[in-house]
């Protein structure tokens, strides 16, 4: 290496900054494990802050400019913090054709919220997902890792007013 | 790892499954964990134990099975039964029934066209094996392909084998795999790179997830023949994050590889070195496209650039590149394994060999096929997939995923391959394919896909990020009933600018659901627009359409 980038320290002294560190040391801050910096900082975090792309740039020796391009650019990077629970629709081909419409439209008025965003208690974020893959399932809804299928709209806001009460 | 070496490991591994009396394998593939698969095993694994048979009574987790219609599916090998939907509580009746008789509530008839009509060669040890142990994937003749290939044959004859067998990419394209193969392996470079495509973002396809869920082991084995072949010695998979169960079980799969000697320097004591690194995906439908993809390992934006220079001559850091699909790779042991001949007596003469299909929609065997090309898409959907429940009509299927078209069913007898779907304005894609009956409104489905491409177009050229979003516009306005036979005519006269002048295939194909729904469905366009109805009930004719600037997403 020709040139090795000066160290840089996390933002805070928060223990999850060392699971970070560790995936970029791992590719021995190469500018091109932007991408894998980015999803461990996600997981660390649950969502990428603007102290977590600050860190990544610097740490990677990349632009902020082009962090925040990558992050913005690839859905499955959050910018935002998420809810408690998720609760996630799949709107694949299959489960479109089955009634995910009918079951997004139900819990979005239910929520008063739309895909991407997390209610204002900051309880419940909604996600509309491209394909779980759990085709055989369609309709498909995950609540917190828990898949449920071939369900009909009210049967979906049962389930959403049970994790509401789970909680209260 | 040498010959006599994994010769070994083969002998004990089977050895080992002949003490077993009894061997249960349950399905945990991602569609029958969802339907609690995980609890079926854990129950059947307590309830070998409470009865004290485990030292003579395995029970696996394997990959899928294909019918995730019916999941959690478990196998009992030992007395050849099949159970489907499967819970926990039904673990005592199934331990009891253990070499003496069955379950019969829970028995799945085996000699259905489901299971008698496919030819499996790349999902051949789906649902048989553990993937996650490396043994179990030799003991079925795995590595012997790559050990035969570095020992017995040059490169350019296992580019040869490959080019004879007539392979074609499984990634939708179909180029053919030798070709590409040979391009590479004649490039002149000191750094050559194998890309394993793992990005399967058709909304309603799963074969390549379960691919890589099921048996780890064969795609490995065909990326290191094919670093053998073109001359690279490092390999990336490119697997969506959103397949975690996948990445998990690849991770693994190079792990016991490396510690074995197949993966990493001089494979069986012979001077070819290959390593192979895991790089995830972020929800980023356009990275399956090749220059996209090769971005988004650069740790780039997934953008794609103009071709030439292809990725064989000028691909990863500039590199020349093997870019090839997880199906088409997972082909590649069995030809070196049977050869070449082998492979091109099944399918037809311009599509060799089988295509897994992910069967979807309003079906009911839900699941995973894999069938010879040249078999028709009637025997698919009536015989193989049992038809439409409920006893509502066909209306049409959807094949190629949001690139692809809507055949109906005056072509159900149509033999398919990659030119026969072509001919008929759909592509072979990925694999998905989705049936839909007569609840099912064309328009609708031609916008769910439009709109599908408006949120995912990288934005790079104007005539996909602009054009798809005006042509969702207007499919917009005609499922709400406000247009006019003018929109019509702009909307295909759209479909024509865009097709022409996008810089990748997501925007070249992109219209193709509208033109193919407006070639076999055009009554249906008519009807919203002339009648102001929608024939399946599904469009609110009546409500108010969204005003362009409220549809933007951000």
């Amino acid at each position: 290496m020709a040139f090795s980038p000066p160290k840089i320290n996390p933002p805070s002294d928060d223990k999850r900054w060392r699971i970070v560190t560790a995936a970029m040391r791992k590719h021995g801050f190469a500018p091109d494990a932007l991408i894998e910096s980015l999803h461990a900082a996600q997981e660390a975090f649950g969502y990428l802050d603007d102290d977590a792309l600050r860190f990544v740039a610097s740490s990677l020796y990349v632009p902020l400019s082009k962090v925040y391009g990558v992050a913005t650019f690839y859905n499955h990077f959050m910018l935002k913090p998420q809810g408690k629970h998720t609760c996630v629709v799949c709107t694949g081909t299959a489960c479109y054709i089955k009634g995910a419409p009918g079951i997004l439209e139900a819990i979005e008025k239910h929520l008063h919220i739309k895909p991407g965003e997390t209610t204002a208690d900051g309880e419940i974020s909604l996600l509309a997902a491209r394909c779980l893959g759990a085709c055989g399932l369609a309709p498909a809804l995950v609540i917190d890792g828990d898949v449920a299928g071939k369900l009909q709209p009210n049967e979906a806001l049962t389930r959403l007013e049970g994790l509401a009460k789970d909680h209260a | 790892m040498l010959n006599e070496e994994l010769q070994q490991v083969q002998t004990k591994e089977l050895a080992a499954q002949k003490m077993c009396k009894h061997r249960l394998v349950v399905c945990t593939g991602t569609g029958c964990l969802s339907a609690q698969a995980d609890k079926v095993k854990d129950a059947l694994e307590a309830e070998v134990k409470e009865q004290g048979i485990a030292k003579t009574t395995a029970v696996i987790g394997a990959g899928c099975r294909g019918m995730c219609a019916s999941g959690p599916m478990v196998a009992i090998e030992s007395d050849d039964v099949l159970y489907q939907s499967v819970q926990p509580e039904d673990a005592g009746d199934i331990i009891k029934a253990l070499g003496v008789g069955k379950v019969e509530r829970l028995e799945c008839p085996t000699d259905t066209p489901f299971f008698t009509q496919q030819h499996k060669v790349v999902l051949e040890h789906a649902g048989l094996i553990n993937a996650e142990r490396i043994e179990e994937y030799i003991a079925l003749g795995g590595y012997d392909g790559l050990l035969k290939a570095i020992y017995e044959m040059t490169p350019a004859e296992v580019i040869d084998q490959i080019t004879r067998s007539g392979l074609r990419g499984r990634g939708g394209g179909g180029y053919p795999t030798g070709l590409k193969w040979s391009t590479v392996a004649k490039a002149v470079s000191s750094q050559k790179y194998v890309i394993c495509n793992g990005d399967e973002g058709d909304p309603g396809a799963f074969m390549d997830r379960s691919v890589m869920e099921a048996d780890p082991h064969r795609i490995l084995e065909g990326m290191l023949l094919a670093g053998y072949a073109v001359g690279a010695d490092k390999g990336y998979i490119y697997v969506r994050a959103e397949y975690p169960l996948a990445v998990k079980r690849l991770n693994m799969a190079i792990r016991q590889a490396q510690k074995l000697g197949l993966l990493g320097q001089n494979i069986g004591g012979t001077p070819f070195n290959f390593q192979i690194e895991i790089r995830l995906g972020a929800g980023a439908f356009v990275c399956g496209e090749e220059t996209a993809l090769i971005a988004s390992i650069e740790g780039k934006r997934g953008q794609p650039r103009p071709r030439p220079p292809y990725p064989a001559e000028s691909g990863l850091w500039g590199m020349p590149t093997l870019i090839n699909n997880v199906e088409s790779l997972g082909n590649v042991p069995s030809i070196i394994r049977n050869g070449a001949d082998w492979f091109a007596s099944i399918g037809t003469e311009k599509g060799k060999g089988t295509k897994v299909f992910a069967l979807t929609g309003c079906i009911k065997n839900t699941g995973l096929i894999e069938v010879p090309m040249g078999i028709s898409l009637r025997e698919i959907v009536f015989e193989i997939g049992g038809g439409i429940p409920d006893g509502r009509a066909f209306k049409a299927v959807q094949t190629g995923g949001p690139s692809g078209g809507c055949i109906p069913e005056s072509y159900l007898d149509m033999k398919i391959d990659y030119d026969t779907l072509a001919n008929v304005g759909s592509m072979m894609g990925s694999g998905g394919m989705i049936v839909m009956d007569e609840n099912s409104c064309m328009v609708d489905v031609a916008k769910y896909f439009i709109e599908f491409c408006m949120t995912e177009s990288c934005g790079k050229c104007i005539p996909c990020r602009v054009g798809t979003a005006q042509m969702h516009h207007l499919l917009t306005k005609i499922s709400y009933g406000e247009a006019t036979m003018d929109d019509l005519a702009l909307l295909e006269h759209l479909c024509d600018v865009v097709k022409n002048t996008s810089l990748c295939g997501l925007g070249q194909a992109a219209p193709n659901p509208v033109i193919s729904t407006l070639r076999f469905f055009r009554e249906e366009y008519i009807a919203h627009i002339v009648e102001k109805r929608c024939p399946a009930g599904v469009c609110q004719i009546h409500r108010q359409s969204p005003q362009p600037e409220e549809m933007i997403i951000s």
